[in-house]
């Protein structure tokens, strides 16, 4: 299926990712060509099939609800907040989001 | 005496372990090499000063007859594993300035077994791309070239770095991941040893996430040993990562000399795409040969699904892309769009700064698979068909116990040569990629050289969880085919 511009600016804004509008026309046309040549798959007879969900057949684990030693742990907030951009008292800092 | 960089990694333990030499030593000649190949581009950061203490450390354990069984041994790192307090980009500007306040799992098993870290390597953006050519920090050059011509290549991606930086002995060997041949298709280029081993046999706790149903990390090593060596440390259950799998780690090593003969080789019809060089065609009919001569038994086998692999990929990655880049807001780590009028215009201006085009192609397609009313179209069928895909290799591996392919569908090509059109640079992996949907292990092994005196490899995929049986078989491979050729040093 072809994917218009309107499409791509409304999956850009859906993916959080600001595409300026001369972009848009050109996006359309590589993601077109990819999904036709994606639309092959059509072409497959999957009546019956059960969707993939794991390669492995194990049965995802269950841990102690405890808390961790080591860098899964708590008590960590200033390696937690080391990386960030902006903080504040081990807080993030972030633009005001309720008025 | 030789220069330690031109022992494999098997001659430099032993060595160690004979003190024939010091760690420092061998640090000392890789850093050397490293300093004069800037050329390549194979590393994002070099971290020097770390790498002679944590030799000086191996020296002093080696002197009291202990340390582990990489113990001295300098390796470098995809960029893509989280190194505690050395810089880890992923090759994005979105990680600018990230030193993770952690070790990955499998970085940390081979620093646990004595190895030493000589920096991070270059790779595609996000492991994202088959040529190295989507990095932030530029693309990696490979070490071999065209007889008589000065041309760049790639060196496959997105394991770019580390297969250059084996290639051109920078490291003993190094660490990569594999989604979609990321791992076997740079081997492959660059004539070297690279294995993705089953889904679940590494952690993938501490590796940035692609696409988490499909990554695994593994080896790039100049040998069959080596990377067997490599594998045996890097492998284990992690309970931080619930897709890991707790079963024991051979000893992978001891399965090299082991007897071929019986083994049933599977050879797919299927592996064939247009355009493919008849080189390639004949160094896997020679692949046949080789192992028939090791006393092996040829099955001709039917993979009919396998022109679907790459489409069906090309749904499920971008769409765990989408979901597992959806972190990068500019708040917690990495970069911040310093214009912006809301939150919103934060997070949408730091996604549209921070990632390549590339990166953001994929998440545009994983976000509208994903979206309302085309998921069932698009991510559910892909889904069924991976089945269909997985189901064709369980029955294969009924009447196989290797299925022997050629890793790439060319040799290393020139930089630019495939950028304008995706869907041409996705085709790289059609052979790997069934790999990855299905959680088989895999190898490429390189076999011989083209022509024009590039590197070609040949693949064998096992059952999962038969890395010794693939390890026994590479190793058979490794000694018919004699692979000796080195690249000339022209980069310094």
């Amino acid at each position: 299926m072809a994917i218009d511009k309107d499409t791509v600016r409304k999956v850009a804004h859906l993916a959080r990712i600001a595409e300026p509008e001369q972009r848009l026309e050109p996006l359309a046309k590589e993601l077109s060509g990819i999904l036709g040549w994606i639309e092959q798959l059509n072409e497959v007879d999957i009546d019956g099939v059960d969707a993939m969900t794991s390669t492995v057949d194990v049965k995802l684990p269950m841990r102690a609800d405890e808390l961790q030693d080591g860098p899964t742990g708590g008590g960590q907030p200033d390696k937690i907040v080391a990386n960030a951009p902006k903080t504040e008292d081990h807080f993030f800092v972030v633009p005001k989001v309720v008025e | 005496m030789t220069n330690p960089a031109d022992l494999t990694l098997a001659e430099l333990r032993d060595a160690l372990k004979d003190k024939k030499l010091s760690a420092l030593e061998a640090t000392d000649a890789y850093l050397a090499r490293i300093e004069k190949a800037g050329k390549l581009n194979a590393f994002i950061t070099v971290t020097a000063d770390r790498a002679r203490d944590a030799a000086r450390a191996c020296d002093a354990r080696l002197a009291k007859g202990e340390g582990g069984p990489l113990e001295g041994v300098p390796l470098g790192v995809k960029d893509l594993f989280c190194t505690e307090g050395v810089l880890t980009t992923a090759a994005s500007h979105i990680l600018d300035g990230f030193k993770p306040p952690y070790e990955s799992m499998v970085s940390g098993n081979l620093w646990r077994d004595g190895a030493v870290m000589l920096g991070k390597l270059n790779m595609d953006e996000f492991a994202m791309g088959s040529s190295n050519e989507t990095s932030f920090y530029g693309p990696v050059i490979n070490p071999w070239r065209r007889a008589g011509d000065e041309a760049a290549l790639t060196p496959g991606g997105s394991s770019g770095g580390s297969s250059a930086a084996t290639a051109a002995r920078l490291c003993a060997a190094t660490i990569g991941t594999d989604t979609g041949g990321s791992i076997r298709q740079p081997a492959a280029l660059t004539g070297t040893v690279g294995v993705k081993p089953t889904y679940g046999r590494c952690s993938r706790w501490g590796i940035v996430a692609f696409a988490s149903s499909l990554d695994q990390a593994g080896p790039i090593a100049r040998t069959s040993r080596d990377a067997a060596v490599m594998l045996r440390s890097m492998a284990g259950h992690d309970p931080k990562d619930s897709t890991s799998v707790d079963r024991p780690v051979p000893d992978y090593e001891a399965a090299l000399g082991r007897s071929v003969k019986g083994l049933r080789i599977g050879v797919p019809k299927e592996y064939r795409v247009d355009g493919m060089p008849a080189e390639i065609e004949t160094l896997w009919a020679d692949g046949v040969q080789w192992m028939k001569d090791a006393g092996c038994e040829i099955v001709d086998i039917s993979l009919p699904m396998t022109k679907y692999a790459l489409p069906v990929y090309y749904i499920v990655a971008p769409a765990e892309a989408s979901s597992n880049l959806a972190r990068y807001d500019g708040v917690k780590y990495g970069h911040r769009a310093k214009e912006f009028d809301d939150i919103l215009s934060m997070y949408e201006n730091t996604r549209a700064e921070g990632f390549g085009d590339e990166v953001k192609r994929r998440i545009l397609i994983g976000t509208y698979v994903l979206s309302a009313g085309y998921y069932d179209a698009y991510y559910l069928r892909a889904q069924k068909v991976r089945k269909k895909i997985f189901d064709e290799f369980a029955g294969a591996f009924e009447k196989v116990d290797l299925i022997l392919t050629p890793s790439a569908p060319s040799a290393a090509f020139a930089l630019g040569e495939k950028t304008a059109d995706p869907v041409q640079m996705y085709l790289n992996d059609v052979f790997t990629v069934t790999g990855n949907l299905a959680g088989l292990p895999g190898a490429s092994v390189p076999a011989g050289l083209d022509a024009q005196g590039l590197p070609l490899g040949l693949q064998l995929l096992a059952k999962p969880f038969d890395e010794e049986i693939l390890f026994k078989g590479m190793y058979a491979l490794e000694q018919a085919a004699g692979f000796t050729a080195r690249p000339d040093e022209w980069w310094g």
